[in-house]
């Protein structure tokens, strides 16, 4: 019970960390059907752009808003450098390519996939970097037995917070009618007058920008960040996306929870060595009996 | 159809000439192009041929390798024997694991391979009953031996046994094309509901494209573990995988000179580049999206003829 408890906070620590990663690809894929293979090394790149601003503009930073106000500029500024990228991303890489289809836009997002990963290997060097702990809010609480950090519940509201708005946005807003709109229909969206642009501008600056952010408060975390991380968050989140039901906005989230306890609890009841291939095994018997994600809505086949 | 022959005969005759006047590291380069060319074209019968993602492949790679890796060190058993054996298991795997999944679309196809693949990855990591020898992998693999005194064991050897098995497998597979199978491949990438309306087993076709593609990448890995002597999980990882994906897309999805030209490109821009050193992925990540900007059918797209064209 107590390890389950335990791990259960951890897990949704680390899910909420997938969450809102994963809720990059599904709006993207949302609006473009393009699994955006980038969009774990644009969270790689928030990490060390927090890093920088951490460790290089930390001390002018801290007398100006003490801690927590230093680690919300971080978070912030990586998230719109972070949204930056992305958007030139897509002016870039995706824009004059996706008229031609949708497997050469597969190609050049593996291509910026590769360029991102090697791109933040020539700036900040290959070795691993650690996010200084007298940045990180220490303390915790002891609730009997088990025990929950101050940077764990930081984490969790904030990321509840964002996942809150961003929900509000998609589903309560006349905007966020336009973008499920176009996600259901991109061509008659259009002729309905819905600003497509505006739209794909949204999603790849929102997307990125929550990944961005989110590599702050993983940084802050783990401490430890290196370049190949973005595969690493990348492919989980993307997992996330799947067994949720892809380009659905809960669904991606209640993804990313699910996987995280998944693996928490992999780890502490089976072997830390084979909990990815427990996640993957939860992943392929979901779809196999449910072929579209947990709440994948019930599409008809198109003739 | 004879200027095809033309062009087949000199690339032909190049290639004999070839490892006879160039230095032994171009011949290993070649070779290992060669590697690439024989699963960029498994491959090619999964995602160029019937249009289905599989970001998992190096998983079928990785079948072959190790049980030619583990069956040769344990039992003795020759690499020539295993060839067949290890194209065998990796098929067998693929029916195994494919069977159940088959049925999903586009991108949870795509995850589900990826999926797959990481746990093939991670088990061998894990070394499972003592077999796979965990992250070191497993080393001591012998030589291929013909019969007799006849030891496939220098580069050049290497390079004409991986290329003689390309030949042969390129034959197949035009044939294969060209064959009502191939048709009905290509019928259910254009359109699945259609090709199930006129009575194609949409099901069977799909499986058996995943299992002659593993099986052939399964028989690439069997010349790989020969050839290193050794294999260790690190060789086959989801980044593998993916340059898989790209030989295909680079070259033309479903075109068979167009897969031999991307895996040039994809084997050979790392060595000519190398004197860029830590720049060079960068430029080779900026290359790939290039070239979607340019030719986004891929450098030798498919041709279509006779009742298929548009």
């Amino acid at each position: 019970m107590l390890t389950f408890v335990q791990q259960l906070i951890n897990g949704l620590t680390i899910g909420s960390f997938y969450a809102l990663i994963a809720l990059g690809y599904s709006l993207v894929y949302g609006i473009m059907k393009l699994i955006n293979f980038a969009h774990g090394d644009l969270f790689a790149l928030g990490c060390y752009v927090g890093y920088t601003l951490l460790v290089w503009v930390s001390a002018s930073l801290t007398s100006l808003f003490g801690i927590w106000g230093c680690l919300a500029v971080g978070m912030i500024v990586a998230a719109i450098g972070v949204g930056g990228a992305g958007i030139l991303m897509e002016r870039v890489a995706y824009r004059p390519i996706y008229p031609a289809g949708r497997l050469p836009a597969v190609v050049s997002a593996l291509g910026v996939s590769i360029f991102l990963e090697n791109f933040i290997m020539v700036v900040w060097g290959p070795r691993y970097l650690a996010y200084h702990s007298s940045f990180i809010p220490a303390g915790y609480w002891q609730i009997g037995s088990f025990r929950i950090t101050v940077l764990q519940v930081v984490i969790l509201v904030l990321s509840f917070i964002l996942m809150g708005v961003l929900y509000y946005i998609i589903e309560k807003t006349t905007f966020g009618a336009a973008i499920r709109a176009a996600a259901f229909d991109r061509d008659t969206a259009k002729l309905m007058g819905i600003d497509i642009n505006k739209i794909i501008f949204f999603v790849f600056s929102v997307g990125p920008a929550l990944g961005g952010a989110t590599g702050v408060m993983v940084g802050m975390y783990y401490r430890q960040i290196s370049f190949t991380m973005g595969w690493v968050y990348g492919l989980r989140a993307f997992t996330a996306t799947i067994m949720g039901g892809i380009g659905n906005i809960p669904g991606a989230m209640i993804g990313g929870i699910i996987l995280g306890i998944l693996e928490m609890l992999g780890a502490g009841y089976i072997s830390a060595a084979w909990k990815d291939v427990f996640v993957f095994v939860v992943l392929i018997a979901v779809l196999i009996f449910r072929p579209t994600g947990l709440i994948g809505e019930k599409k008809a086949e198109k003739v | 159809m004879k200027k095809n022959i033309v062009i087949f005969i000199i690339v032909a005759v190049a290639l004999c000439i070839f490892p006879f006047v160039a230095s032994t590291y171009l011949v290993d380069v070649v070779f290992f192009f060669g590697i690439y060319t024989l699963l960029g074209l498994s491959l090619n019968i999964i995602l160029g041929e019937v249009g289905l993602f599989d970001l998992g492949h190096a998983a079928f790679y990785a079948v072959g390798a190790y049980t030619t890796a583990i069956l040769n060190t344990r039992l003795g058993i020759p690499i020539f024997v295993l060839l067949p054996i290890s194209g065998i298991a990796a098929a067998a795997f693929a029916w195994l694991v494919c069977s159940p999944i088959i049925h999903l679309r586009g991108d949870y196809l795509c995850i589900v391979t990826i999926g797959m693949g990481e746990i093939v990855r991670i088990a061998l990591l894990n070394d499972p009953g003592g077999l796979t020898g965990g992250p070191n992998g497993v080393f001591g693999i012998e030589r291929p031996i013909l019969g007799g005194p006849l030891v496939i064991e220098s580069s050049i050897a290497f390079y004409f046994l991986i290329w003689i098995i390309v030949g042969l497998s390129i034959f197949a597979l035009v044939r294969l094309q060209n064959s009502r199978i191939g048709r009905a491949w290509n019928c259910i990438r254009e359109d699945e509901v259609a090709a199930e309306a006129t009575g194609i087993d949409v099901r069977s076709l799909k499986l058996l494209c995943f299992i002659l593609g593993a099986g052939l990448a399964g028989i690439a890995g069997n010349v790989y573990a020969s050839k290193m002597m050794c294999v260790s999980p690190e060789s086959f990882t989801f980044m593998d995988s993916c340059m898989y994906f790209c030989i295909v897309l680079l070259g033309g999805s479903g075109s068979i000179p167009g897969t031999i030209i991307g895996a040039g490109a994809i084997s050979l821009f790392p060595e000519i580049f190398r004197s860029l050193a830590k720049y060079r992925m960068l430029f080779f990540g900026v290359a790939m999206v290039a070239m979607m900007y340019f030719r986004p059918g891929g450098l030798w797209p498919r041709k279509r003829g006779g009742l298929g064209s548009k």
